[in-house]
């Protein structure tokens, strides 16, 4: 099935809590480029890889945590369209209107059953890089600078009623559940990994009591060795490492966790499987969860579970 | 570098701390236990302290986690506080139970 709808995740916003020590962090340290600031103080910055203008936003708050996330539509007509559908779900959408974000167009956004906030957007300004037009070389000089990963991938979100997410980011916004997690009953889910594309996962839940979690945002690497590369350059810069270099069972993702200055968990990930809308999901049962997360360890970790922002 | 002795109120366990780092960094130097390590950065909470006696250095922490008045009350992160003289600390933070929903055996391996 050609990509139609929901697209790719286009961009997060995290909060932070000393915008000079995140500055640092998302521009020299984790390599993304800055792409400008708004009147809101909030700073925009995309990956060396991505043709838009944003994909991670910052904004200085007295909490850490993420503010939205939004997907790329393909078209402002399925924009229109899927605004109609999650409204005759019965999810209130609001429109926030072009330029709110520098270089982006209109967003629609609504809660999900989870407490966060997802928003669709159609248009965004693309830049000319070293990367795009005719001709374009593998890479470039900023793919070398700081822990340079591609894009933005994707984010592991905390909240309750995930099978509430599931069915709406299934049956409204055309993702398919690439993979599952399930807990002691068999029955019932306590993750579920979905894609809206044939990447492993576009977006993940893990059911916890609280709304509105972040567990991590992931940026992409080309290679298992460039996570070794992340690593390395993590301790070089005392980052705060939470697991890894290790590898999951689910995804199959080689990877490294570790957190910004204001204590916001991020990855570092390479070399995921691919999922297509008729693919089976694919099931971790309880007695390998440990497993499923660290496929190495094979065991929980309770840090890695129970912290998030 | 000066260093300093927190004293943990609930156990009596002593931690010498220097001044160059938090009191959490030093903690986790030392292959210590005591209070939980989440990101150590001020953000997830799980490393809540409220000091009883003693005076630190603080820098910025989330405000979901300790608020203005807790914050008057000796309430903080360990890893946004560094010691500036000998501390008498009690732990308040707990690593978040992952699915409290769940009971049974498996609960208790995979708890704190
Ligand atoms: S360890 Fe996360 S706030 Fe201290
Ligand atoms: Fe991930």
């Amino acid at each position: 099935m050609a990509m139609t709808g929901v697209l790719r995740p286009g961009h997060a916003c995290i909060r932070v809590l000393d915008m000079k020590e995140a500055t640092h962090f998302y521009g020299e340290v984790l390599g993304l480029i800055e792409t400008g600031r708004d009147s809101f103080g909030r700073v925009y910055y995309r990956a060396w890889d991505e043709i838009e203008h944003n994909s991670i936003i910052l904004r200085e708050a007295d909490s850490a945590g993420m503010d939205f996330m939004g997907f790329k539509v393909d078209s402002e007509a399925s924009l229109d369209r899927l605004e109609a559908d999650v409204r005759a779900y019965g999810i209130p959408t609001e429109r926030i209107p072009a330029g709110d974000l520098l270089q982006t167009g209109e967003r629609v956004r609504f809660q999900i059953p989870s407490g966060h906030q997802i928003e669709l957007y159609a248009e965004k300004a693309r830049l000319s890089t070293p990367q795009s037009g005719n001709n374009p070389p593998p890479w470039n000089p900023e793919a070398e600078r700081g822990i340079a990963p591609i894009r933005f991938d994707h984010a592991l979100l905390y909240g309750p009623d995930i099978e509430k997410v599931q069915d709406l980011f299934v049956n409204v916004l055309g993702f398919h559940t690439s993979e599952q997690i399930m807990l002691e009953d068999g029955k019932t889910q306590l993750a579920i990994f979905m894609a809206c594309s044939s990447k492993a996962h576009d977006i993940a839940f893990v059911r916890h009591e609280e709304p509105a979690k972040l567990h991590h945002v992931s940026f992409y690497m080309e290679s298992w060795e460039k996570v070794l590369r992340a690593a390395d350059l993590m301790s070089m810069h005392k980052i705060s490492i939470d697991m890894g270099p290790t590898r999951h069972g689910v995804t199959r993702g080689t990877t490294i966790y570790a957190f910004d200055p204001s204590g916001n968990r991020f990855e570092t990930f390479a070399g995921v499987q691919s999922s297509y809308p008729d693919h089976e999901t694919l099931t971790w049962t309880w007695d390998e969860v440990g497993t499923a997360v660290y496929y190495h360890d094979r065991q929980l970790n309770p840090a890695f579970l129970g912290v998030v922002t | 570098m000066t260093s300093h002795t927190v004293c943990f109120v609930e156990t009596g366990e002593t931690l010498a701390c220097t001044d160059d780092r938090s009191l959490l960094a030093s903690m986790e130097r030392l292959g210590r236990k005591g209070i939980p390590v989440g990101c150590r950065n001020g953000g997830c909470g799980v490393c809540k302290v409220r000091v009883i006696a003693g005076t630190c250095e603080r820098r910025v922490m989330s405000r979901a986690h300790v608020s203005h008045d807790e914050e008057r009350d000796g309430y903080a992160l360990a890893c946004r506080i560094t010691p500036s003289s000998d501390l008498a600390v009690q732990v308040v933070g707990k690593m978040i139970r992952a699915f409290p929903e769940r009971t049974g055996a498996n609960a208790e391996k995979t708890g704190e």
